[in-house]
């Protein structure tokens, strides 16, 4: 069975995010009123798989997401055979 | 005379001069593709660069290539596997090495001299050098802001400090916790650091207080 995994890999929280802090300042610059901007990783994985929520968790663990420093959550939808 | 590994992915380019350095302080050394293997090797260095021009986060895509698990069976082993800057990157994240390396904390690509403190001089590394002696190295990177939520495994090696081996925060060029510039494992046979010792191995470059890594890692894998 074929699936669609997004995927969303944050900063957790607390940690610094440095580009997001330049892009809110720069939103600043144009004259919003920004308080906090982050910037995540958005993912979208197209892939077979017998055990799609297993696999979706392990590509987050072992490579998409650095659990020292990272959060995930994600969506999969079927795509059909 | 020990025989040393440079691995060389994809977008690594600090390769060359490494292997000088090791020549210089006594090793041989051969620049290996990463498809290649690592029989017969005392030692390993991952030296810097952009593996993978950084995509995903530094070090990750070349943390997951085969050669890797050759690495961390000469790490078990007890052989020394130095990472430098892009390596030290590599070598958290395949785990040899606690912690992660954030983007700076001022975002953008650091490339200057800077000042380290020796804390530990009883790894693989740094048994040439005095504890709490100031040494001067370059760094260039735009990851290399040192993290770790358990900071009671962490083994420091090297701290950015000033002129005169105080640590402090004008010292820290990248927001590093603790200034921390290099760690090794509880073993002291695996140690990554942003800043290059071998772009400070000859007098000529500035400095040749980096020589004395490689010196000590020759010393060390000759046992």
């Amino acid at each position: 069975m074929k699936y669609k995994a997004k995927i969303i890999v944050r900063l957790e929280e607390g940690l610094n995010d440095p580009e997001g802090r330049v892009i809110g300042k720069a939103l600043k610059n144009l004259g919003y009123k920004i308080a906090d901007l982050k910037v995540p990783k958005y993912f979208e994985v197209v892939f077979e798989s017998e055990n799609p929520e297993k696999d979706v968790e392990e590509m987050c663990r072992r490579l998409l997401a650095n659990p020292v420093i990272h959060t995930y959550e994600y969506q999969i939808e079927p795509l059909g055979e | 005379m020990p025989k040393f590994a440079v691995i060389v992915f994809p977008g690594t380019n600090c390769d060359f001069e490494t292997v000088e350095a090791i020549k210089k302080a006594g090793g041989k050394a051969e620049r290996i593709w990463y498809k290649e293997s690592l029989k017969d090797f005392d030692g390993v260095v991952l030296p810097g660069g952009f593996s993978y021009a950084d995509y995903l986060r530094g070090g990750a895509i070349s943390a997951r290539a085969e050669i890797m698990e050759e690495v961390k069976e000469l790490a078990k082993e007890g052989k020394p596997v130095l990472g430098i800057c892009n390596g030290f990157q590599i070598l958290t994240e395949v785990k040899l090495l606690p912690g992660a390396l954030r983007p700076n904390k001022i975002p953008r690509f650091l490339c200057k001299w800077v000042y380290l403190r020796v804390v530990d001089t009883e790894t693989a590394f740094t048994g040439f050098y005095k504890e709490g002696e100031v040494i001067k190295m370059p760094i260039a990177h735009a990851e290399g802001n040192y993290y770790a939520n358990n900071l009671s495994k962490v083994r420091i090696a090297f701290q950015y400090s000033n002129e005169n081996g105080e640590i402090i925060e004008d010292a820290n060029p990248n927001g590093s916790l603790l200034n921390i510039a290099g760690i090794s494992n509880e073993n002291g046979n695996v140690l990554g650091m942003m800043p290059h010792p071998e772009r400070a191995s000859d007098r000529w470059l500035g400095s040749e207080d980096g020589l004395r890594v490689f010196k000590s890692m020759v010393k060390y894998a000759k046992r």
